[in-house]
């Protein structure tokens, strides 16, 4: 048998320890990423000529931030690595890719979707001013940039990143005017019990919040945003927001960094037709997977955030993990040692990450009182009256009727930050439970692409 | 058991056919049940290009797209409803290493102008200066100036909210299973266990029309393939006709259309393979880049617009192209409105329109001599 | 006018100067288009529907809400594209390029 061709989509964590999974086998794998440098987005690495140190830029998690840079640069040997390379689209059993020399299609034999998250986000009136970021971005902006989103910023959702990103920004002298915790602190100790399986972790988060009360920023917990009070020319103005006390104040800032924890990159998952099912915890669709990352279709292997968000440390357990799977499927010899290890491993942080869901609940009665005026769809300027009158008047029921009939999730990101806000508000207007209402389906491109990169044959 | 529900027609398929026939069957007062799979509008209704064009049609299709685009032109009022048309045109252009279309749209403009469609003839300078963003290929242009297009997305729905307003019973998500005449009446049964029962059966079921056909005794040749379909950012609305290749040749064959808020939909070139018995059908990447190379012979500017989406849907075709439309050569009280083969979208109201005044007098004006569905059982 | 972003570190790059609306903006080697951008000025684009102007969500190349164009018409993601001494950013749709380009 000639060697199998087996692609990994996603140079982070998960992709990395995949990748270098199959290596350690004697195999090759093609390792297609969409950034120009892996490390994917949590270790995103600064541009060439930056020149802050791994412990500035990754805290805590520095040395597996350097173990993850320096082992993939060990491995480009032994892979095929492509970057800057969007796999768009997948069908017959390739991947169709758009690089540096334009469209390309490429067969595997086993595919291994490490496509990571993106910050999942409940709109708040106002959230389309300039000036408003996604959590996700606000670090992006200080790890890859050495720069903060604003002058005055304030972190606004739940999730261990709104806490981490807070604390990078006072360090790196970055002006933080609060910290606002939509969850009580009350879901901090139900949650105890889940969390209480990574002690490191757990006390990594409670010394975050330390460092950013010791630098003086006001946290508060329990918190519903009002508005992004702005303006249309200028932008983001001040946040308006009920404290827990039922007080309605006001911060003046330049800048809000926003998110409620993070949503998997699901999108190549469902072109390769894989099934997908609710999970009521997170109140999310996520693609089906076994205890080894085996997704519903034959040859298609899922591992990271970009399946099911359990973070970083995480994710380099369940990249090594879906890699053996691949292995065995194939008719390599796999040590069953490892696999029980990284299985019980992958458990251990799947409680985790089910403590940190109920600790940093998502804000699902937000959007059912988001005023008529809230623009939801950032893309398309569909605001929440709209989609309401969607299911009021037209019937739409359904996630994609709904898309259909009001062009909710319509536009160039196509549904990423607006799609679970916008089931939400679909069930909570007709009445109807959050599953029934469905998920947006992914179409192709899984981003937008030139037409002018469609060059006709000769040129 | 509970008993059957019943009405004075029963229509299986939630199409733009079968939500047309329930709107204007209840606007001469006859009672209705619209059984749907899956939601009204959804497939071929739903994912089409949404040309409202009459050009380029047979002659003998013209009378019944004259009907229709009356009511496409009184559509909002009629649905209470804005399904987005926009009364801007559509043009066919040639290419220079194809003279013999221009000929051929020439001729066609000739004699369509018996049938109140009047095309214009543009080319040389003229084109240039009225649409600057042609290509150098294009050699000639025939604009019909009252044709338009329409939201696909919106119209199905549109006619079934409108029709269940006036008292038609559409029931989504309610799978026809199978369907006999017993006695004097239609009965079908549903996949959720309910029955329904009427003296006269319509079906349009578009790409599923075969085994309801099949049941009755007779036979359509219908197959299904799926658009292919996607669309643009947005820009300035400045393009008002929707403009298409006139071509033989399938892979040249791409159309767009401006909608106001600025995206341009792109239609046309290689079609999608369906899986009809799944609900499925897969846009093939090598589809949209052939597509996209096609798209810019048309318009070399557009080279620079990003595609946001490619979708697709399941449409039935026949051999000749032409729907089977009208009542049953075997079974009384049965009817027939599918097999629309790419080109339905238009025809769509007057269908409904031209059903419901057959069914509800015994007779129409419109002449569906060509679309009899006994012209397969010879062959 | 002041800018959205703030630098807090790694200011020792080299600088370089593009155009941005035809006027020059002063930017060091290694930033983004977005960051060279929005650390002289607060816009980086207008949404199409008229709710004013964007500066960017995500940062990570998924929301598509930094697009900036080329004098050539090409459109950028801003968030992605390193900024480069003599490029020439448009943060409006060049006239010339949609739909009277011949």
């Amino acid at each position: 048998m000639a060697e199998p061709s087996i692609i990994v989509v996603g140079a982070g964590p998960a992709g990395f320890r995949a990748a270098q999974t199959l290596a350690d086998a004697g195999l090759r794998p093609i390792v297609m990423d969409e950034a120009r440098r892996a490390g994917g987005q949590i270790y995103r690495r600064q541009p060439e000529g930056f020149t802050r140190s791994h412990q500035d830029l990754y805290g805590t998690e520095a040395n597996r931030a350097r173990s993850v840079h320096d082992g993939f640069d060990a491995l480009l040997p032994h892979i095929d690595y492509r970057s800057d390379t969007l796999v768009w689209h997948l069908s017959d059993g390739q991947a169709w890719t758009l690089g540096p020399d334009g469209h390309r299609s490429t067969p595997y034999d086993a595919l291994l979707l490490c496509t990571g998250a993106t910050d999942r986000v409940m709109p708040v009136k106002g959230w389309h001013h300039a000036g408003t970021y996604s959590l996700g971005a606000a670090q992006i902006a200080l790890k890859a940039q050495a720069c903060a989103i604003g002058s005055r910023v304030v972190f606004l959702g739940s999730g261990p990143l709104l806490y981490l990103v807070a604390a990078q920004y006072a360090k790196a002298g970055a002006n933080v005017a609060a910290v606002l915790d939509t969850s009580p602190f009350s879901a901090r100790i139900a949650a105890l019990p889940n969390l209480l399986c990574q002690p490191a972790v757990l006390w990594n988060g409670i010394a975050l919040t330390r460092d950013i009360k010791k630098a003086g920023i006001p946290v508060l917990y329990g918190v519903t945003p009002v508005e992004v009070v702005g303006n249309p020319e200028t932008g983001v103005g001040s946040l308006r927001f009920r404290a827990s006390d039922g007080t309605e104040q006001d911060i003046d800032c330049d800048a809000i960094g926003m998110g409620h924890h993070l949503r998997p990159e699901a999108q190549l998952a469902d072109l390769a037709r894989c099934d997908f099912a609710f999970e009521a915890l997170t109140r999310q669709w996520l693609p089906v997977q076994d205890s080894d990352g085996r997704s519903s279709v034959d040859g298609v292997y899922l591992a990271g955030d970009g399946a099911r968000i359990s973070g970083a440390r995480s994710a380099e357990v369940s990249g090594r993990l879906a890699a053996l799977a691949v292995l065995k499927d194939l008719g390599f010899p796999v040590d069953s040692a490892d696999l029980t290890h990284l299985r019980s491993a992958k458990a251990r942080y799947g409680r985790f990450a089910r403590g940190l869901a109920q600790a940093f609940p998502w804000p699902s009665e937000q959007a059912k009182a988001l005023p008529d005026e809230t623009i939801v769809c950032r893309c398309e300027a569909v605001t929440a009256g709209t989609l309401r009158e969607t299911v009021r008047e037209a019937g739409a029921r359904e996630a994609n009727r709904a898309k259909a009939l009001s062009r909710v999730g319509m536009g160039r990101c196509q549904g990423r930050y607006c799609g679970l806000a916008a089931a939400e508000i679909i069930a909570a207007e007709a009445g109807v439970p959050l599953e029934s209402v469905g998920r947006l389906r992914n179409a192709a491109p899984v981003k937008p692409i030139a037409i002018g990169t469609a060059r006709t044959s000769g040129e | 058991m509970t008993s059957p529900i019943r009405s004075d027609i029963l229509i299986i398929g939630g199409g733009i056919m079968g939500c047309a026939s329930a709107f204007f069957l209840r606007r001469r007062g006859i009672s209705v049940n619209l059984l749907e799979t899956d939601l009204v509008g959804r497939q071929a209704s739903g994912t089409n290009f949404g040309n409202v064009r009459r050009q380029g049609r047979p002659l003998y299709q013209l009378p019944l797209a004259n009907r229709s685009i009356a009511i496409w032109r009184q559509a909002q009022a009629l649905l209470g409803t804005d399904i987005e048309y926009l009364q801007r045109g559509h043009m066919r252009v040639s290419y220079r290493n194809r003279p013999e279309i221009a000929g051929d749209m020439e001729r066609y403009a000739a004699e369509a102008a018996q049938f109140d469609l009047d095309l214009e003839m543009i080319s040389g300078n003229a084109l240039r200066a009225r649409f600057p963003f042609l290509g150098p290929e294009v050699l000639a242009a025939s604009l019909s100036p009252d044709c338009g297009h329409a939201n696909p997305r919106l119209t199905g729905p549109a006619f079934a909210r409108a029709a269940e307003r006036a008292g038609a019973g559409v029931h989504e998500m309610c799978k026809a299973v199978s369907a006999a005449k017993v006695g004097d009446d239609f009965l079908v049964t549903t996949q959720d266990g309910r029955e329904f029962r009427a003296p006269i059966l319509l079906i349009t079921a578009g790409a599923w029309a075969k085994r309801f056909v099949e049941a009755f005794g007779e036979t359509a040749p219908l197959t299904s393939r799926g658009p292919n379909m996607c669309v643009t950012e947005p820009l300035p609305y400045a393009i008002g006709p929707s403009i298409g290749v006139a071509t033989p040749e399938t892979m040249e064959s791409v159309y767009f259309r401006q909608v106001e808020r600025g995206n341009l939909v792109i239609g046309g070139s290689i079609q999608n393979p369906t899986f009809p018995d799944e609900y499925r059908v897969y846009v093939k990447p090598e589809n949209s880049i052939g597509q996209w190379q096609q798209m810019q012979r048309l318009i070399p500017a557009i080279g620079k617009l990003n595609i946001l989406r490619t979708w697709s849907g399941i449409e039935s075709y026949l051999p000749d192209h032409q729907p089977v439309l009208g009542p049953s050569a075997a079974v009384s009280g049965l009817y027939y409105a599918f097999g629309f083969s790419g080109a339905g979208f238009q025809l769509g109201p007057g269908v409904g329109e031209t059903m419901a005044e057959l069914i509800g007098t015994g007779a129409t004006d419109i002449d569906l001599t060509a679309y009899r569905i006994d012209r397969f059982s010879s062959e | 006018m002041s800018g959205r972003f703030v630098r807090l570190a790694e200011m020792d790059r080299k600088p370089l100067t593009f155009l941005v609306d035809g006027a020059p903006v002063d930017a060091l080697e290694g930033d983004t288009l977005m960051v060279a951008i929005l650390t002289s000025s607060r816009r980086l684009r207008d949404s199409e529907f008229g709710d004013g102007a964007r500066s960017g969500f995500c940062l990570m190349a998924a929301c598509q809400d930094c697009w900036v164009w080329t004098s050539d018409g090409d459109k950028l993601r801003a968030c992605s594209t390193f900024a480069r001494a003599g490029l020439e950013i448009s943060r409006r749709a060049p006239e010339a390029t949609w739909p009277n380009l011949p």
